[in-house]
């Protein structure tokens, strides 16, 4: 295995895993402002169904990395159990999703994308970060009335494969089936709402 | 896979130049699949995937500690993000850094540089501005019951299969589109 090159627990205060943030950070902030989504009149498209980019960019990021990971696993390259899986607390992860959804469709943009947006100038980019560090922040403030829900219903790491008793290949290949499903059917909708069949 | 080679793959041919009008943007397919390979590559070099939540997080906690480092201390939710090195020295922080600059960057050779407030024409920059630091205020509280946002959760953990990410894309996605015709007026 050559796959992870730098322990999880050593990037925190390393300098070569600083280094590799930095290069990782410039990519991510660059590839997310190519598709576009430094605009959120663009992002949030996908919310009125005129433009499903978020949809289209998300998705096919996930299958890439999914596949990515799977066969570097696969072949050896990789230990896929020295990757960090963020663990699952089902009733705060359910509820902070849809808090964040609201947010999201408000702001029109979300904390990565609010970076970028920021970043080319955008004014309304800016005042999503300002939104973000305040509300951060007031979440800490008042977590001592949280904390009880927020460590809630912990199921540690916990992964489909493990959940449905599937192998990482069946799991992977049903990730890639659903989003080329996603792919057709954002292809029809925009199609359809563009033609003034919807907003 | 290097970071590099995977930026390159995004990139359509362009000269830094002053341009007339902007490039339109990259097909969503394939600038998604160039963030897969840079996410892929964050797996492969250092064991662990993206994030944007917690560098605000940091930040936060960082500003909390300076103005009351006891009270910042006391508090879990503070304390955990209070790295011995300082937010300078977070892996988050910096990515995010690098976020901007590569925002800017590409920004910058497609020629979409510019000041703006992005509204519909149904509402002034004002209520724009409002919407946008709220909006961003609600982000920040959800993404911090929900231990991360897009990037750590939906990107991350999507591509992890892990089942608490993917209850938070479902939910996430869920209230943004119940949510939608309420902030219509914001872009129409």
């Amino acid at each position: 295995m050559i796959f992870p090159l730098i322990e999880t627990e050593t990037t925190a205060g390393g300098g070569a895993g600083l280094g590799v943030a930095l290069v990782l950070g410039v990519a991510f902030g660059f590839a997310l402002e190519r598709a576009g989504l430094g605009s959120a009149r663009k992002l949030v498209g996908q919310f009125y169904g005129r433009d499903l980019t978020v949809l289209k960019v998300m998705f096919s990021a996930i299958v890439t990395a999914a596949l990515g990971l799977f066969w570097l696993s696969r072949l050896g390259l990789l230990d896929a159990s020295r990757v960090y899986v963020p663990p699952t607390y089902l009733l705060p992860q359910a509820v902070g999703g849809a808090v964040f959804g609201i947010g999201l469709v408000a702001a029109g943009l979300c904390p990565g994308t609010s970076c970028v947006a920021a970043a080319t100038g955008r004014r309304d980019g800016l005042a999503v970060v300002g939104g973000m560090l305040l509300g951060v922040l007031l979440f800490a403030e008042a977590f001592p009335l949280f904390a009880g829900f927020y460590d809630s219903t912990p199921r540690g790491t916990l992964t489909f494969p493990t959940l449905l008793h599937v192998s990482p290949a069946v799991a992977t290949a049903a990730l890639v089936a659903m989003a080329l499903a996603a792919f057709a059917g954002a292809e029809r909708l925009e199609r359809h709402v563009n033609r003034g069949g919807g907003s | 896979m290097s970071a590099a080679e995977a930026t390159a793959l995004a990139v359509p041919a362009v000269r830094p130049a002053v341009r007339a009008e902007a490039l339109p943007y990259a097909s969503p397919y394939l600038a998604g699949v160039g963030l897969g390979l840079v996410l892929l590559a964050a797996f492969a070099l250092v064991g662990r995937g993206l994030g944007a939540s917690g560098a605000f997080s940091s930040v936060a906690a960082a500003g909390v500690s300076a103005v009351a480092p006891a009270h910042a201390a006391a508090n879990p939710a503070t304390a955990e993000y209070l790295g011995a090195g300082g937010p300078l020295r977070d892996w988050l922080v910096i990515e995010i850094a690098g976020v901007v600059l590569g925002g800017f960057a590409s920004a910058w050779l497609a020629g979409r540089l510019g000041s703006a407030v992005e509204r519909g024409p149904r509402v002034g920059a004002g209520a724009r501005l409002a919407y946008a630091g709220g909006g961003g205020l609600v982000m920040g509280i959800g993404a911090r019951l929900a231990r991360g946002c897009t990037s750590g959760q939906a990107l991350t953990g999507g591509a992890l299969l892990s089942v608490g990410s993917w209850i938070f894309i479902a939910t996430a996605f869920a209230a943004a589109y119940a949510a939608a015709p309420l902030f219509r007026r914001e872009w129409t």
